[in-house]
């Protein structure tokens, strides 16, 4: 076989390929319901019920939204310039590590300049974390992508060591936790009375401001262009290694502020579970975005809405919630399958 | 002095083997892939993969090398799926990779608690025993040799087989020209494609064996998380190697000895004053530190992480 490419897809194949990969995903989930016992397409049913369904449903969903939008913008600035990015996790926990680090006891400063100070200073550790790999790839031709992943591996160790060690709380009865955050250094609540705090309006303003910067400024057209072919930005005359170290700097900047809105926005303090993998699920939210900023923050609301109602599902119907990142995965496959395939079509040699 | 105390023990030796068994299993895996032109991500999850395959057909009652077997089919089939993707289709490696490895890290976790809704203490089964304890009293190289299981010599075997394969057959020399340069095996009337799925499938398989080692063989139950980067460790290992599998074979040798060391180093006297987490730390940073060292020497395969398309160059 080989892929010829469609000089003009309609509007058939650039929409109806899409939905068939959501429609797949779907399918496949239903599958795996009746593998588990359950009722094939109830089981769907009470996803997007857990997900969208009530009013407490779908505040927790745009909670777990928040961190995914941050790492999702994370990982769509840097793909964009073909940086490869996989160590979200590790620059997640940079973020919250500086947001503790600051505001946990009695804050050294106090007022309105607390709370942009702690963001600024999680932004900070993130993007130096990324500036590491992206200046031995860019100096030294080191993979990123292996440095990114043993990366994650280490700054978990270094958080657990810190929890265990110097940032431990005296009266936490023993656990591997933080201090809690001084009062002013909680992120308040959007609506008052409502669970949902600052940090998701932050990601939105986030997703808008990296849009900006991508279709307006010069930076964003380098980064794009060092992204599809940086030989020829080269020729071009664009600073390629200067342009990646600021996507790295960017990337591993919002990726931090998934951290910090985490732990000021929502749970207070700093522990060892505080990312159930939102470094790595940013790369589907990427992905299945097609790496546009605010296309981020739709799949981070699906992929919120997955992983939220798939909890609430399988207390109803016992079905296990590792389903969810089963769907998820897949659901990244099938749709980077679809997208070549609204503009190639398959044909035999 | 300590060190030399430790290097000196036979249990050290006999753990530095131990614990580069999964690893050169993987690492040949990966290698094998990478010289075919196709970096696979999927390698943490098909590990993970092979560690659940493998521990449940023998929990269900397979015998052990069953249970082997049947991690490498798991192992092939994800192969297959991302050999597919990534060769004819041509999708981005590190995309289909990375979505292997969550897919089949999921997988695992979802087979497994539907498997066993209800236990909370993970079930064991009866691993492999060594291959001959009576040996193993030999002074130092005894236990390293002898008190290994069978696994561990299939993991030797395993890499002296993928350099004869390799670079002693023309369908190992095919598998190399397609990841150096395929438009040399289309010329030759060969399928690049066919070449590298085939490449991809039995490199995962390997993988999955790799992990099948830790559930058969060190461990005896299945955790989730239970691979914990060993599979980015590999890669770094196949980099390291410069895609050779001799000097890959010594770089996982070496990893699994300084891995063995930092346990070991924990529980001495001066270990215990430094936080634990330095220690675990240590070989993640270790990996990152041999890239380095390596880049400037590293010759990857040509075509390495280029799809091919027929009459594209």
């Amino acid at each position: 076989m080989r892929l010829e490419p469609i000089p003009a897809p309609g509007p058939a194949r650039r929409f109806g390929l899409p939905a068939l990969a959501l429609a797949a995903t779907a399918a496949l989930g239903s599958l795996l319901a009746l593998i588990a016992g359950a009722e094939p397409f109830g089981v769907l049913g009470l996803i997007a019920k857990g997900a969208f369904g009530s009013k407490f449903a779908l505040l927790e969903t745009l909670n777990r939204a928040t961190p995914l939008i941050f790492t999702g913008l994370a990982v769509a600035v840097a793909f964009r310039a073909r940086l490869w990015n996989i160590g979200a996790e590790a620059q997640l926990y940079a973020g919250a590590l500086m947001a503790v680090l600051i505001g946990a006891g009695t804050p050294a400063i106090s007022g309105p300049f607390l709370l942009p100070f702690m963001a600024l200073a999680a932004m900070l550790a993130g993007a130096l974390l990324l500036l590491g790999p992206a200046l031995l790839k860019t100096r030294l031709g080191v993979d990123e992508v292996v440095t990114t992943l043993l990366l994650n591996f280490i700054m978990l160790l270094f958080v657990s060591m810190l929890l265990e060690g110097p940032l431990k709380d005296p009266m936490g009865m023993g656990w591997p936790k933080s201090e809690a955050l001084a009062r002013e250094a909680r992120l308040p609540r959007i609506v008052e009375g409502l669970r949902l705090h600052w940090g998701f309006g932050l990601a939105l303003i986030a997703a808008l401001l990296v849009w900006l910067l991508q279709s307006r400024t010069t930076l964003g057209f380098e980064m794009r262009a060092v992204g599809e072919n940086s030989a020829a930005a080269r020729y071009a005359g664009m600073p390629v290694e200067r342009t990646i170290a600021l996507t790295a700097l960017l990337s591993g900047g919002l990726a931090a502020l998934a951290g910090f809105s985490e732990v000021s926005g929502l749970k207070g303090n700093l522990t060892l579970d505080l990312s159930p993998g939102f470094g790595y699920a940013g790369v589907i939210v990427a992905m299945l975005a097609l790496l546009h900023p605010l296309g981020v923050v739709l799949s981070a609301l699906f992929v919120a809405g997955v992983f939220v109602g798939a909890d609430s599902m399988s207390r109803a119907a016992g079905v296990p919630t590792y389903i969810a990142d089963i769907l998820l995965a897949a659901a990244l496959l099938f749709m980077s399958l679809a997208i070549l395939l609204t503009r190639f079509r398959v044909a035999r040699d | 002095m300590e060190i030399l105390d430790i290097l000196l023990s036979a249990t050290f030796w006999a753990a530095a083997v131990r614990i580069a068994t999964p690893l050169i299993f993987a690492t040949m895996g990966e290698l094998i892939c990478e010289r075919a032109g196709v970096l696979n991500l999927g390698i943490e999850g098909i590990m993970a993969m092979g560690a659940f395959t493998g521990w449940i057909a023998v929990y269900a009652g397979a015998d052990l090398w069953a249970g082997v077997g049947a991690a490498f089919l798991a192992g092939m089939l994800f192969g297959l799926l991302h050999g597919v993707l990534t060769a004819p289709f041509g999708l981005s490696q590190h995309v289909v990779g990375l979505g292997i490895t969550l897919l089949a890290s999921a997988v695992a976790a979802f087979a497994y608690r539907v498997s066993l809704p209800q236990v909370t203490n993970p079930p064991k089964i009866e691993p492999f025993q060594a291959v001959a304890p009576a040996l193993a009293d030999f002074p130092i190289l005894g236990p390293a040799l002898f008190a290994q299981t069978p696994l561990t010599w299939a993991a030797f075997a395993v890499a002296g087989l993928t350099a004869f394969v390799l670079w002693r057959t023309p369908l190992g020399l095919a598998v190399r020209a397609a990841g150096e340069s395929p438009e040399a095996v289309a010329a030759q009337g060969l399928s690049v494609n066919g070449l590298r799925i085939g490449a991809v499938m039995v490199g995962s398989g390997l993988m999955a064996v790799g992990g099948a080692f830790l559930t058969l063989s060190a461990f005896s139950s299945f955790f989730f998380e239970m691979v914990n980067g060993r599979g980015w460790v590999c890669i770094a290992l196949v980099v390291f190697g410069a895609w050779r599998p001799g000097k890959a074979l010594l770089g996982a040798l070496l990893f699994a000895a300084f891995d063995a060391l930092q346990v070991r180093l924990q529980q001495t006297p001066m270990g215990a004053d430094i936080p634990y987490q330095i220690f675990l730390m240590a070989p993640y940073a270790l990996s990152i530190l041999a890239l380095v060292v390596m880049s400037r020497r590293a010759a990857a395969p040509a075509a390495l992480m280029i799809p091919w398309r027929k009459g594209e160059r």
